[in-house]
């Protein structure tokens, strides 16, 4: 089995968020950049499959060289081959043309993708991915289990789960649950040392075409002070909630 | 050419997220001078979206379509912008429209804006403002595409009351087996609980709770509440309460009328989840604890001591109020 996992590169959780040139900007003063987490879950899965299955893994992502360390530690984590397209990814759509042709070109599978990523939270690009190139689709997917052609999986939906049953070739949003938290993988020596002799081919763009731009950015405003209520005076609180927030 | 809103509903009957969406398709219609139509999959009584400024309901009754399949849903929407010439479509953010949404954009050739949480401006080009990194930001986004998807943020709009008069009709998409490329083997529902998605209020609780065993409480107050419970991070890494509760920048946004966080320290990536939250309620022990500050009303005080007398006075508030 040939999987592709596509990787986001973005501001680690804990990053401020600020924006610079009249707002229309991310500032990426001091952010650290992290693998998406929704993504990393989809590594660790495709992992498995490589150890447990004998699958292959790639992985690709849409940006430029400064993602170029998230690229390398997925290798170290172990992924086999690295594709990076050499573009600023400014859309869903975009990212998802430029993904689509990778995974055209290389025969996968099996697509992983995130079910978004935390800094644009777009939403859209596993699912459109899926449509040109003509695979089933499961979204918000948190199990994934595939034996020969069929591949089996859970979704979370509102206020549950499903099961569902699909062939190959396949795309997925992944999320947690995919894998155990605790069984993420974290590179060691070896696995650092092995990546600088992977191969990470540059793959140059499709088009720059887009359907949406971000504009412009601003933050939400700043929030007033709490009202404390003193622990014995839960009464204030419900007449608060009642009255002022009108929330019961 | 109308505004197409697709109206999700569940056992036939419309969500309230439904009533939101024409709300929100309705002031889009009144900027573009135009109407409303609604697409309903098997849903039964739709006349209640004629308060909310639908025209015209596109109605689709179909066995095959009984559990939800986004590529499916997304051919049936695709139709009926078809059918109506929409240029604008209109869908929610549960989980199912997130689904479907990239799917239905690229059918549609359109642009897809998911997270919108205002009506869009017309007057230099297609503009809509969304949340952007967890709801850390607002980014005003531009469409370009003849044809636009928007996906609202649920209770980001609210429910706008505008009386129309409605027209039915049956509509029969046309759908093939490559509609179908997915198979529901089962549907894991919480029949009895209220899900985050759909809920009004949210009773969530972290680490402060000490064990699964003490979440006794935190049901009973969400009982009292008809509310939704949730969780912390590592909550539900420990196994003390499923994934799927588990809210914040890794797990489930929660935009809510009420928030109410016990044990919970508020960390950075759990606030981000919750910041779209009418009102924020935070019980901890430690008066230092960041929650306070991202907390409209807060209690310094023991989880374990305050809870249970909240429920009492709150099961008292009710009795006196119903
Ligand atoms: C990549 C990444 C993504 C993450 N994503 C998320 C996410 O989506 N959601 C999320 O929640 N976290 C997330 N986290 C984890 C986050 O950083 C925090 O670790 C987590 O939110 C803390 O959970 P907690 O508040 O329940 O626990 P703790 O930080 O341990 O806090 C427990 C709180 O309970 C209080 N307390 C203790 N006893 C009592 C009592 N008897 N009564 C009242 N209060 C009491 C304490 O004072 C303390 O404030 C993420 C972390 C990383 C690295």
């Amino acid at each position: 089995m040939k999987i592709l996992v596509c990787i986001s590169h973005v501001p680690d959780t804990t990053s401020k968020i600020n924006f610079v040139d009249n707002d229309t900007k991310f500032d990426t003063n001091g952010v650290q950049f992290v693998i998406n987490p929704n993504d990393e879950f989809g590594l660790t899965r495709a992992m498995w499959f490589k150890e447990k299955q004998g699958a292959t893994v790639d992985i690709v992502t849409v940006g430029g060289k400064d993602t170029e360390p998230t690229i390398r530690k997925c290798l170290a984590i172990g992924a086999d081959t690295a594709y990076r397209v050499d573009t600023e990814p400014l859309d869903g759509f975009q990212v998802a043309k430029e993904l689509a042709k990778v995974a055209k070109d290389g025969e996968y599978d099996l697509v992983i993708a995130g079910r978004e990523s935390i800094d644009y939270n777009g939403g859209m690009v596993p699912g459109m991915l899926a449509k040109l190139i003509g695979a089933n689709f499961i979204n918000t997917c948190v199990s994934l289990d595939i034996e020969g052609e069929t591949a089996t999986a859970v979704r979370e939906m509102d206020g549950g789960k499903e099961t569902i049953k699909t062939s190959l070739p396949l795309v997925i949003g992944g999320q947690k649950g995919l894998v155990e938290e605790s069984d993420l993988k974290i590179p060691n020596m070896r696995g650092i040392m092995m990546a600088r002799k992977k191969p990470l081919n540059i793959i140059e763009p499709l088009s720059s075409k887009t359907h949406t731009e971000a504009k412009s950015f601003r933050k939400p405003e700043p929030k007033g002070e709490v009202t404390l209520i003193d622990a014995d005076n839960l009464d204030e609180l419900i007449d608060l909630l009642h009255n002022e927030a009108k929330a019961i | 050419m109308s505004i197409l809103v697709y109206t999700e509903s569940e056992n036939g009957k419309l969500k309230k997220a439904a009533y939101e969406v024409a709300s929100y398709a309705k002031g889009i219609a009144d900027l573009m001078g135009t109407s409303v139509t609604a697409v309903t999959v098997n849903a039964e009584n739709v006349e209640e979206l004629s308060q909310y400024g639908v025209d015209k309901v596109l109605k689709v009754s179909s066995d095959k379509l009984s559990k939800f399949n986004a590529d499916a849903y997304a051919e049936v929407i695709t139709q009926a912008a078809k059918k109506e010439d929409s240029k604008v479509v209109v869908i929610s953010q549960s989980a199912n429209a997130k689904y479907m949404a990239p799917l239905l954009a690229v059918d549609l050739e359109a642009g897809y804006v998911s997270n919108a949480v205002k009506l869009p401006t017309l007057d230099e080009g297609f503009n809509v403002e969304r949340t952007a990194f967890t709801n850390k930001a607002f980014s005003m986004t531009s469409i370009s595409t003849d044809i636009k998807v928007l996906g609202l943020s649920n209770n980001s709009y609210g429910l706008k009351e505008n009386e129309s008069s409605l027209t039915q009709e049956e509509f029969f998409p046309e759908l093939t087996d490559e509609n179908f490329g997915i198979t529901v083997e089962s549907v894991d529902k919480n029949k009895d609980k209220v899900s985050i998605a759909d809920a009004e209020v949210v009773i969530s609780a972290g680490r402060g709770m000490k064990g699964p065993e003490n979440w006794g409480m935190i049901e009973e107050l969400a009982g009292v509440l008809n509310a939704a419970t949730a969780c912390s991070k590592p909550v539900s890494d420990m196994g003390w309460r499923p994934h799927g509760e588990h809210v914040g920048q890794t797990g489930k946004p929660v935009a809510t009328n009420l928030y109410i966080a016990i044990g919970i320290s508020g960390a950075i990536q759990h606030l981000a989840g919750i910041s779209a939250s009418k009102n924020k309620v935070v019980i901890n022990t430690d008066p230092e604890a960041p929650f306070f500050k991202a907390a409209d009303y807060g209690i310094v005080g023991d989880a374990f001591e305050v809870v249970p007398q909240l429920i009492e006075k709150l099961k008292e508030f009710k009795a006196n109020n119903s």
